[in-house]
């Protein structure tokens, strides 16, 4: 399993042409308390850049963009009742969507982890 | 040279506190032309400890105006929908500066000190306040600009005993009732202090010398019950409170009537009119309006914001002009302007966010009951 990093904060772990979506943990730290998630339903079709998801904070209402293509698998029940574990294991628990790649070449121009922590130290 | 050009070259300037703030940890944010904490430990954290115990918030950004002469009075009631015959000494009051068109130009407080007046408007909007108001006040009566005097609020349950036991003054804190003010020193500072504030909590007001502000607010932080607040708990304290933030739930398209701030126009002002804007506030109030400022509690957890389209049925009959979770009670809550049609408390009604429909009613304000200390 691999996982990937954007410019925007979203993180996707990928084995073979499954992946999971999330938000980084310096994107929760941003958005501050999050008290509601709004996820895709599964089937929903989306393309990159595309935002199914809304991750809603006390402060304010902000996209949740897919760093690739596919369709989208499951979301994350559990946020339903406990939004907050967006902001307290956003790498785990807090996942927010499962899709099933359509063109794994998109990963490509994504950051690995160091070059993600760079960046972020970079901000 | 574009407009925007000309935007970035605005320098945002600092506030007394600003390096008070940094060294707690404050994220700092572009706020009003200055630099303002939105939050400290996380703006939940911070809404739940001020409605549990205290909470220091720094609103030195706000405008603080002396104004006297003679025929203060007079002028006074010119401008403002304020009957001050009925305002007695040191006791602040809510009024509000209109247009020409009755628009509301901002919000603000008035209170009557020996030889004249103390006004407090909102930061964002003082310069724009002050220069109306010397267009609009004869040249007798003079204008002071209190720019060396920052502004504190401490707000909460807990707010008294934390205060009284750093202050000292002619008369114990405890004789100020809400909506009242006295002169006393904390930690030697020579403050000004009302019992009034913007959450809907029993609380303070407290203005200081800029130069003293951080010895006062490390005195006031010091006590155990008081945390350093920042801009985000303000707000979600303020809709919880029920109470408009100007710039969002107030501006120059609404009246003191539309806006249900009809308190504000005291009543003989009311029947005599005489004051800047008295024409449509007078027509209104025989009138109607079209619209006015209702709460809406929504279900569910996802919140509305500023913008948003209230519906009924197909029919769109009105727009948030704020919105958010509801820390308090666990569900999103919003204020609107409203077709009168769809105004009584209870009425059903949807809003739209990103082409979703969510469920919401009309219910009085404030959403979470004010607590103060009458």
């Amino acid at each position: 399993m691999t996982r990937y990093f954007t410019q925007d904060h979203e993180w996707i772990e990928v084995d073979g042409s499954n992946a999971t979506v999330g938000i980084t943990d310096y994107a929760q730290g941003q958005l501050g308390d999050i008290t509601f998630v709004d996820l895709p339903a599964a089937g929903t079709s989306v393309k990159k850049g595309d935002a199914p998801c809304v991750v809603d904070s006390v402060k304010a209402a902000s996209d949740v963009y897919s760093p690739a293509s596919g369709e989208v698998t499951e979301a994350n029940g559990a946020l339903d009742g406990e939004p907050e574990l967006v902001n307290t294991d956003p790498e785990g628990a807090g996942w927010l969507f499962k899709l099933t790649l359509s063109d794994a070449g998109e990963l490509d121009g994504l950051m690995d982890k160091a070059a993600y922590d760079e960046f972020v130290a970079g901000l | 040279m574009s407009e925007a050009e000309d935007i970035e070259e605005i320098e945002v300037l600092t506030l007394p506190l600003d390096g008070w703030h940094r060294a707690r940890g404050g994220r700092m944010v572009e706020f009003a032309g200055y630099w303002m904490p939105v939050q400290f430990e996380g703006i939940l954290a911070e809404h739940e400890w001020t409605r549990a115990s205290a909470g220091l918030f720094d609103v030195s950004h706000m405008g603080q105006l002396y104004i006297s002469g003679e025929g203060v009075e007079a002028a006074l009631e010119a401008v403002l929908p304020i009957d001050l015959a009925t305002l007695k000494p040191n006791g602040p009051r809510y009024s509000m500066l209109l247009d020409e068109e009755g628009g509301i130009l901002d919000d603000l407080m008035v209170t009557r000190w020996s030889t004249g007046f103390y006004l407090v408007v909102n930061g964002a909007t003082k310069w724009d306040d002050m220069g109306h108001l010397r267009e609009h006040l004869p040249d007798e009566v003079t204008m002071m600009y209190m720019e060396d005097n920052a502004l504190l609020a401490l707000q909460g349950p807990q707010a008294a005993a934390a205060l009284e036991r750093v202050t000292t003054g002619e008369w114990p804190l405890s004789a100020l009732t809400f909506m009242k003010g006295g002169q006393f020193k904390i930690a030697g500072v020579d403050a000004w202090i009302s019992r009034s504030g913007y959450t809907g909590e029993d609380g303070f007001e407290i203005a200081i010398p800029a130069e003293s502000a951080a010895l006062v607010a490390d005195t006031i932080c010091a006590q155990p019950e008081v945390k350093p607040i920042g801009l985000g708990a303000r707000d979600s304290l303020r809709l919880e409170a029920g109470l408009p933030l100007y710039g969002h739930d107030l501006s120059p398209d609404h009246s003191p009537v539309d806006a249900d701030l009809l308190f504000a126009v005291n009543k003989r002002r009311r029947t005599e009119g005489g004051f800047l804007g008295a024409e449509r506030v007078l027509r209104e109030l025989a009138e109607g309006t079209k619209q006015k400022r209702v709460g809406l509690a929504l279900e569910g957890r996802q919140a509305a914001r500023e913008g948003a389209e209230v519906y009924n049925g197909d029919q769109k009959v009105g727009v948030l002009t704020s919105g958010g979770f509801s820390p308090t009670l666990g569900h999103p809550i919003a204020m609107a302007y409203v077709d009168m049609a769809h105004t009584a408390e209870g009425t059903a009604l949807e809003v739209d966010v990103r082409g979703k429909r969510l469920p919401a009613r009309v219910v009085s304000m404030p959403f979470v009951p004010h607590r103060y200390y009458r």
